[in-house]
């Protein structure tokens, strides 16, 4: 070739580096903790023969409960960090440049301190003589008297999804730190600002006086904000919902140091699977669940993009028409 | 109007959320009782604030060498894994910007598909890699891992410079006459140079925070400065001096951030004027 920029050679020079550190690095690590989920193990901690004892061994123990408290707990994070995202990224959407700067960077600035240190000052507040544990009672007291009022059909599934427990508040037993709360509490403050930035981004973009179209046109505040800004920035939330969902599955320092022995998530199993037991093929097979768990939530938002352009262009197309077969009738 | 009111409260209440630990680490570097964490005695008199964990730090007191050992073991393995990966990563955008083959949508895969991986998965995966070749863990294994996971970060960031490039002035060098390796060192690098730092800096805050991965590949005895401070919160009579010492970074890192935005909008005023 005469342009020496885009050679082949060239390419070969560039791309080897980084190519063949991440292909060693990280694709065949992977593939050997898929092979070793075909693998038994020895009593000795070592990698015994080829087998499938490994993935009948996962239906047995605790392991399906493991699973499916991990992906409720990353539900509960997600849903709240959206929730408290949302307005905030609206917020700030609004102001002008100058705040947008100092407010965006405000949101950055405790990612300065370790993460560990954070999560270690939430220990220190969550202390049961706190006054967080005061909040705490209230907090299940409010919940165990919202949950009365339900339907029985619904406090049957929510008592089966393991989203409420049964009976009475017991002030006693009930102690903020190693509580599920906690951990749904710390996770939110972990992921919140990730949530913030990607909904932050997409509503800079949005064109507000698309509100005050619909709010001209009688729609009430809360159903303009509902149909008109929420759809704007879906994709947004779009990424906002991935950004803490994956982390939130893949958590293991905030269940570590706030859940106790009552939240143990797929995370620490692999943990203690890994380093306490020396059980590599049941780590290994974790490890695969866990990565289904991250994988099957981004190939969906990714079919939804591409479905969403897909109508999105559709409609341009029509209209587009609709306006040249207007303008040709003039 | 209404609705932005209500959200302006919640950004408040947000806003504070995220600063109560903050505030507390500052607090708490001076409380004088390590173990109990309070500023009270037994009878519930308040024992005044104390800065004997800031000396500790200053003057390397013994009690706490291991903490300060990890620290300056984070920040030389942050330092490498900065280096290496920003090197990498660099090449990697401009493979991927470049060349539009079968090989680079490998290639992008293998650059993109760490990024969406729980760290942990990364953890794990090292450890069997190492397992399986029958390496011992310590600090080599370390590094690896920080590389591994800084590379795809460095990238995304060049990436995303190299969009607004203008690939022309690259050909504009050569019709100049200059070669491959000048057209890139005087040309293209230096357009990137804020790209590359940028992603740096964010290999190096990923990097030196990281407790994950470290703690599946840091073997027995290798601590980093998380991986220790993890350790210590189970029985330590230390723990005000970790407060201490993040606090003292945080001041450090403000200022540095501070000094640079100074400095870059000092020469932007300069430019101007002299523009």
């Amino acid at each position: 070739m005469n342009n020496p920029l885009r050679s082949k050679k060239a390419e070969w020079v560039v791309t080897t580096p980084s190519f063949l550190w991440l292909a060693f690095f990280f694709a065949v690590p992977a593939v050997i903790v898929l092979a070793f989920t075909f693998h038994g193990h020895d009593a000795s901690g070592g990698v015994g023969d080829w087998s499938l004892s490994t993935w009948r061994e996962l239906v047995d123990p605790d392991y399906p409960a493991i699973v499916w408290n991990t992906l409720r707990i990353s539900f509960e994070v997600t849903v709240w960090s959206i929730l408290l995202a949302l307005p905030c990224a609206y917020a700030i959407a609004r102001m002008n440049a100058r705040w947008r700067g100092i407010v965006a960077g405000a949101i950055m600035l405790p990612f300065w301190t370790s993460f560990v240190v954070r999560v270690f000052a939430w220990k220190t507040m969550l202390h049961p003589d706190g006054w967080l544990q005061a909040c705490y009672l209230g907090w299940l007291n409010v919940r165990a008297w919202l949950f009365g009022w339900l339907p029985g059909f619904l406090q049957e599934f929510l008592l089966w999804a393991g989203f409420a427990a049964p009976g009475a508040v017991d002030p006693a037993s009930s102690t903020i730190l190693d509580s599920e709360t906690a951990v749904v509490l710390v996770s939110v403050y972990s992921f919140l600002p990730f949530a913030i930035m990607p909904i932050y981004s997409a509503a800079e973009k949005f064109d507000f006086s698309l509100l005050e179209a619909a709010r001209d046109l009688g729609a009430k505040n809360f159903y303009a904000f509902r149909r008109i800004f929420i759809p704007g920035i879906r994709q947004g939330i779009v990424s906002a919902i991935l950004m803490v969902f994956i982390p939130a599955v893949g958590s293991y320092v905030i269940p570590q140091m706030l859940g106790g022995t009552n939240c143990v998530l797929i995370g620490n199993k692999i943990f203690m699977r890994a380093i306490q037991n020396r059980n590599i093929p049941h780590a290994s097979a974790l490890a695969t669940l866990m990565a289904v768990a991250v994988l099957v939530p981004i190939g969906i938002a990714m079919l939804w993009k591409r479905r969403q352009d897909a109508r999105d262009k559709r409609r341009l197309d029509e209209q587009t028409a609709k306006l040249a077969v207007g303008g040709g009738g003039r | 109007m209404k609705r932005s009111f209500v959200s302006v409260v919640v950004l408040g209440l947000v806003l504070a959320f995220l600063y109560v630990p903050i505030v507390l680490v500052f607090v708490y570097g001076f409380v004088p009782n390590g173990v109990s964490m309070s500023f009270f005695d037994a009878q519930g008199n308040f024992t005044g604030f104390t800065t004997k964990w800031y000396n500790h730090i200053f003057t390397g007191n013994f009690a706490i060498r291991d903490l300060l050992s990890s620290f300056w073991l984070s920040l030389t393995i942050a330092g490498l894994a900065t280096l290496v990966s920003s090197v990498l990563g660099t090449t990697a955008a401009l493979a991927l910007h470049r060349w539009k083959d079968r090989i680079q949508s490998i290639h992008y895969g293998l650059v993109y598909v760490p990024l969406v991986m729980p760290d942990i998965l990364i953890g794990i995966s090292l450890l069997m890699l190492f397992v399986a070749m029958k390496v011992e863990c310590g600090f080599w294994t370390i590094l690896i891992a920080h590389v591994t996971f800084c590379v795809s970060y460095v990238a995304m960031t060049v990436l995303a410079r190299l969009a607004d490039f203008d690939d022309r002035i690259v050909e504009a060098a050569y019709d100049l006459g200059a070669g491959p390796w000048t057209a890139f060192f005087k040309v293209e690098l230096p357009v990137l140079m804020p790209g590359i730092i940028a992603g740096g800096l964010l290999a190096f805050t990923l990097s030196i925070d990281d407790v994950v991965i470290t703690s599946f590949v840091n073997g027995a005895g290798t601590n980093t400065f998380p991986t220790y401070v993890s350790s210590m919160t189970k029985h330590s009579r230390n723990l005000p001096s970790v407060f201490a010492l993040s606090t003292l970074m945080l001041v450090f890192t403000c200022a540095l951030t501070g000094i640079s935005k100074l400095i870059g909008g000092r020469t932007q005023v300069t430019r101007r004027k002299r523009g």
